[in-house]
């Protein structure tokens, strides 16, 4: 899989001196590197090294400060996105771009639609058919008329690249393309980047799962703190090492946590049985102890957090029985789930767990209100003092209890809406993605924190997609796939292969000596 | 080599819509049945309601509201609304009846040529507001809605342009007819070809479905928001202008209150032809056969000898109906994570 | 109880944070609601300065009967604009409210009845506006369009061309009556009646549940806020109000005509986003709402004192709402490119 790009090749993108500043904050300072044609260049680094930025420079939607853009030798100057992609960059994004009710063929030439005819219209015949030639290039199979709501996470990424194709695309930057992808699936992207590469494409590819750079890329380049650390070729530099280049740092065992100690096994205090939705879900149950962390392991997509609303109450055809403390409860709203002891952080914790434009003190007191008292004003006091006892717990930095959270750095803000589901002093604590979007040093924080919960007799529940965050965490770990639970691991049994397989829905050979789907409880 | 990625997804249901959702399940088709059904039963009641001068009010009558609703269908598709459109209709048309009787020599094309100028400009100050400053369109529309409505008053001092204030073949000209049909009908249908052709056809009208379906990823493709709003909202308030002349012409009469209201008949035109006030879907023949409905309702109601009262509220229920019918279709939400047709996944399925 | 609140070996943060942010009296003027004042001091100064009965207080005081109704709905309809949905029926809940009081006066019912009947009436409107919003889940804006033209519908059915006249005197007291000979009944009722709004917006659990709603409907229901609940609270509580409204309106104009409050819904939602609330909802407060109600009801009052004919106000409002709405985003445009 790794052609040989020839070292006397000219490069076909170059970056040199690449700056950028957002209201004072340095996001890049003196970034470059270059990458070369039919090449697979990785681009590494932690949440906040400047990654982002610098794909929002190369496809048009900022302009750099400082520095040049070369392509093919020509320097380069973008006004927007389309800019961009008319010069030969694009972008495949981890969530797709993508207008859900229009077809396929639409998708891939929406704004540039070839015409014919007097009067000019769109000629749709040569659309279609140019979509399928796109498709029959890349080796994949899909009806360029269906809608794009009707396809899933793969089939929306072969949408995206075919539209790269179809711009004659020489640059293809890909943003962790892999998240939602089943084994099988993966595989066919690799394939398809082996084509682009055979083409002259060079593909820039962004992920932080090394197995899958080692696989795929060709060179890396590292970024941290938004200047330029390092570049070479893959084959010169460990994991270890790179992971080093990454955090500036050598990062010992990020993800460990001794197993919980407790000797004899405290009851559940949470038992779900089979937990079923018409669509997302079917038999599902589990059981968490207090001072255990249960972790949720599958594909983005296999249908955990689906579950976990369910079991909040935020699903009401969702049918099965939970139990807390042995007593069986009918959870059918948030507030009563909340009652119940149980909190749930959602995965985005910007859409669905803070309100920003409210200040801080009111976001973390927002699920404990009712007891706090009908007429607030009076129970300012109190209200303060609740969250100013949670925000040092967590070391939040802010200016004063009334500033807006949206004035708040990115990790600022997780850390109130997890202040705010802290505030109700729940049982069970259900963290969906908790280190999504936060980089290396301050997940080992994340981790440190939810250790320190665990020990104090607090039951976890981790959904999480990152691999060695689950096997690391969680004392079991239970996986979904499409909507069922496949596979109860404990953690003597975890491995990565076994894992990884078993969320591709398949069973690994291992794997076939170990506990069943109707084991995620135990008596 | 070709591999087939249906298999493990959502196969069946995908193939099915490469040929298209099945006929009977769409809105168009059901509210084409639903009106002929209405027209037929009417016709039962009332067989003079089928005759062919019948038929011909009919569609005389409702030519006004199709040609408004194609418009909005375009504005409501953005995500927006135009709410302004009566209170335009009402502005230009005065404009053009006080053109009409103070110069009653120039040929009609002249007056009909500067209501729908006044008009462009009239939307054309809602679409600048809308497209290029990102105002919320229902306030914007609902200020300048305002503000028209009160330069009518302005421009006319309260008084009426009535009949005999306007030459004879200004007031001709929207009922003269033309191979059998009005030029009212004609207008119509020309509007509604126009209307189809560059909703369909056009870039400009496909950017219109990619703005409704997801604004940030339309900028993102490249697609000029800005300008593409300045222009819909232009085009509705040019066809505003055009109905503003043929209204005041045809009623022969131009005063502070016309076409008040209207605006609501013409939005419920569009939510009834199966328009979602979400934007990204919406279909000409849905506006059309939705502004179809309500002109069938209000004219068969005194043929059946209903009291016009009943106007307004069976147009209300028709409306709430085809609102809940909109949300039944959309299922919103609604995630497929299970195989369908219990297909289990390829290699699981071990029980042991 | 778990004792994770309050660990043992809590470490001190390095971080203090304030309670409040230091004050500067020049935050004061960023308010809207500093705005709205200026502006209705100016009217005021204006006004009396250009029209010698302006100030007279008789005048100012039955210049309230023109704008009570409307500022009584204003208020319900500011909390649902904040929860960001939008009720268009109100005018026709008030035709509605108003028939069905006709046909109780008409069936003997005492007054009281018909405060009864008029604010039960709005009631069951707005718990059919809500029920298809909630239950539903349908858009509030069309399903309001849709209800107005039942409601009004409906009240045109029973109307006929007639109108109900002969209400009892009380009506009329409420209407246009005062209190101690001075206070404008419906004025005072109006202001108890903001009073209340503004202690459960601003000072309750359930105001700030109301605004956690319109910040981020679907953050403030996984913090376990009943958003359904309240949004159909809401329009209840909206329907009553107009129910309410309608009760005063009927007593002022002595009468139920088929065009009772015509194109009431568009002004009281153009006062609502005058003070302050933005139609994207979360942000809004009771004070602005009365402000823009006094500024322009001033307005208005100022207008017919000078006999200028009222649809010139609706141009002014017009332009008042596009203008409020634009300037600070052309501010603000030229403030980015200037960067």
């Amino acid at each position: 899989m790794r052609a040989a790009a020839d070292e006397s090749t000219a490069p076909v993108l170059t970056l040199s001196g690449i700056g950028k500043r957002f209201q004072g904050v340095v996001a890049l300072h003196d970034v470059g590197f270059t990458v070369r044609p039919g090449e697979v260049m990785a681009l590494l680094g932690e949440n906040g090294a400047g990654k982002s930025t610098l794909v929002k420079i190369l496809t048009g939607i900022h302009q750099p400060d400082e520095g040049c853009i070369q392509l093919a030798g020509r320097e380069v100057c973008f006004a927007s996105a389309q800019d961009a992609m008319r010069t030969g960059i694009t972008a495949v994004h981890q969530e797709t771009v993508m207008f859900e009710e229009l077809s396929v063929a639409e998708n891939i030439w929406i704004g540039r639609q070839p015409l014919c005819g007097t009067p000019r219209r769109i000629d749709w015949r040569r659309m279609e058919d140019e979509s399928r030639a796109l498709f029959a290039r890349l080796e994949v199979d899909l009806p360029v008329r269906a809608k794009v709501k009707d396809l899933s996470v793969a089939q929306r990424h072969f949408v995206e690249i075919a539209r790269a194709l179809s711009q004659q695309a020489q640059v293809v930057i890909m943003d962790e393309p892999t998240a939602a992808l089943s084994h099988h699936e993966i595989g066919e992207l690799y394939r398809i980047i082996g084509q682009l590469r055979r083409a002259g494409t060079a593909v820039i590819f962004i992920s932080h799962k090394f197995d899958e750079i080692y696989a795929v890329a060709d060179r890396y380049t590292v970024l941290r703190d938004g200047r330029f650390i390092a570049s070479g070729e893959l084959a010169d530099i460990t994991e270890q090492q790179l992971v080093a280049l990454m955090v500036g740092r050598e990062v010992g065992q990020v993800f460990s946590r001794v197993a919980s100690q407790t000797t004899t096994p405290a009851a559940p205090v949470l038992e779900v049985s089979h937990l079923s939705h018409p669509s997302e879900f079917d038999d599902v149950s589990f059981a968490v102890r207090p001072g255990e962390i249960l972790g949720f392991y599958g594909l983005v997509g296999a249908g955990r957090s689906e579950v976990m609303h369910a079991l909040f109450g935020l699903s009401p055809e969702a049918r099965g029985t939970v139990s807390i403390d042995g007593r069986e409860v009918r959870l059918t709203s948030p507030a009563q789930a909340i009652a119940h002891g149980l909190a749930y952080v959602p995965e985005d914790r910007q859409r669905q767990g803070a309100l920003l434009s409210l200040p801080i003190f009111q976001n973390i007191t927002l699920p404990v209100l009712p007891g706090i008292g009908f007429f607030l004003r009076r129970h300012r006091r109190h209200e303060i003092g609740i969250a100013r006892h949670l925000c040092e717990q967590l070391e939040l930095k802010a200016s004063h209890f009334h500033q807006h959270v949206a004035q708040l750095s990115g990790g600022n803000q997780q850390k109130v809406v997890l202040a705010k589901w802290l505030a109700t002093q729940p049982r069970v604590l259900i963290l969906d993605e908790p280190t999504k979007g936060i980089d290396i040093g301050s997940k080992a924080a994340v981790h440190r924190f939810i250790g320190e919960l665990v020990a104090q007799g607090l039951a976890v529940i981790l959904v999480s997609s990152e691999l060695p965050e689950v096997m690391g965490m969680s004392d079991r770990i239970v996986v979904m796939h499409q909507g069922r639970v496949q596979q109860v691991f404990t953690r003597e049994q975890a491995s990565a292969e076994a894992l990884a397989a078993a969320a591709s829905g398949g069973l690994h050979a291992d794997a076939a000596t170990a506990t069943s789907a109707g084991d995620a409880t135990w008596h | 080599m070709a591999l087939n990625f249906l298999i493990s997804r959502r196969a069946p249901a995908a193939a099915a819509r490469e040929a298209g959702e099945p006929l009977w399940q769409r809105r168009e088709p059901l509210l084409a049945l639903l009106t002929v059904v209405l027209i037929l039963l009417v016709g039962l009641r009332a067989p003079v309601f089928l005759s062919a001068q019948s038929m011909d009010n009919l569609l005389t009558d409702s030519a006004i509201t199709i040609m408004l609703a194609l418009t909005q269908m375009l504005v409501i598709l953005t995500r927006g609304i135009d709410l302004s459109v009566a209170s335009n209709l009402a502005l230009s048309g005065m404009m053009s009846a006080l053109l009409a009787m103070h110069f009653p020599e120039l040929p009609v094309a002249a007056f009909i040529l500067m209501a729908v100028v006044i008009g462009l400009l009239l939307g054309l100050l809602n679409g600048w507001l809308i497209g290029y400053l990102e105002l919320p369109p229902i306030v914007v529309t609902l200020g300048s809605m305002s503000v028209y409505r009160g330069m009518v008053f302005v421009l006319s001092g309260g008084a009426w342009v009535s009949s005999r204030n306007m030459p004879a073949d200004f007031v001709a000209f929207p009922l003269a007819r033309l191979g059998g049909l009005t030029h009212l009908v004609w207008l119509g249908a020309l509007a509604v070809v126009a209307i189809w052709f560059l909703a369909r056809h056009t870039r400009f009208g496909r950017d219109l479905y990619a703005i409704g379906n997801d604004p940030a990823a339309a900028a993102y493709v490249g697609i000029a928001s800005p300008a593409r709003l300045l222009w819909t909202y232009g085009l509705s308030g040019a066809m505003a202008g055009l109905a503003g002349y043929l209204w005041v012409a045809r009623y022969a009469v131009a005063y502070t209150e016309i076409a008040y209201g209207f605006e609501l008949t013409v939005i419920a035109a569009c939510v009834i032809g199966g328009v979602s006030i979400a934007g990204g879907v919406g279909q000409v023949s849905g506006a059309v056969l939705g502004a179809l409905f309500l002109s069938v309702i209000n004219n068969a109601l005194p043929i059946m000898r209903i009291s016009p009262f009943w106007q307004s509220a069976l147009t209300g229920m028709v409306i709430l109906c085809a609102v809940v019918l909109n949300a039944r279709g959309k299922q919103g939400g609604r995630k497929q994570i299970l195989p369908l047709h219990g297909q289990k996944s390829a290699t699981s399925g071990s029980t042991a | 109880m778990s004792s994770m609140i309050e660990p043992a070996s809590a470490p001190r943060s390095r971080y203090r944070i304030e309670e409040k942010a230091r004050f500067h009296p020049r935050d004061l003027l960023r308010h809207w609601e500093a705005l709205l004042a200026a502006l209705l001091v100016l009217v005021c100064a204006v006004n009396g300065l250009l029209l010698p009965h302006f100030f007279d207080p008789y005048n100012l005081a039955d210049s309230t009967f023109n704008f009570s109704e409307k500022a009584m709905i204003a208020l319900p309809m500011a909390l649902l604009i904040i929860c960001r949905e939008i009720d268009i029926s109100v005018s026709a809940i008030i035709a509605l409210a108003s028939v069905a009081m006709g046909l109780a006066n008409q069936a003997g019912v005492p007054p009281l009845g018909l405060l009864l009947v008029a604010i039960g009436t709005g009631t069951a409107c707005g718990l059919l506006n809500g029920t298809l919003v909630t239950r539903l889940g349908l858009p509030s804006i069309v399903v309001t369009i849709g209800s107005m033209s039942l409601f009004r519908g409906l009240a045109s059915v029973v109307l006929g061309d007639q109108a109900f006249t002969q209400y009892p005197e009380v009506l009329g007291d409420w209407g246009q009556g005062y209190f101690f000979d001075v206070l404008p009944r419906p004025f005072v009722v109006w202001l108890l009646a903001a009073a209340l709004f503004a202690l459960l917006l601003h000072a309750t659990r359930w105001g700030r549940q109301l605004y956690a709603i319109g910040n981020n409907p679907v953050a403030a229901r996984f913090s376990g806020v009943a958003v359904d609940r309240y949004r159909l609270a809401l329009f209840v509580l909206t329907g009553a109000m107009a129910g309410l409204a309608a009760f005063f309106l009927t007593g002022r104009i002595g009468s139920t005509r088929p065009n009772i409050a015509m194109g009431w819904e568009l002004e009281i939602i153009t006062v609502v986003i005058l003070g302050g609330v933005s139609i994207a909802g979360g942000t809004g407060t009771i004070g602005g709402v009365m402000l823009s109600v006094l500024v322009m009801g001033m307005l208005t009052y100022g207008l017919a004192l000078a006999n200028i004919p009222g649809i010139i106000m609706t141009i002014v409002v017009g332009a008042l709402l596009l203008a409020t709405i634009a300037i600070p985003r052309l501010l603000r445009g030229k403030r980015a490119a200037g960067r």
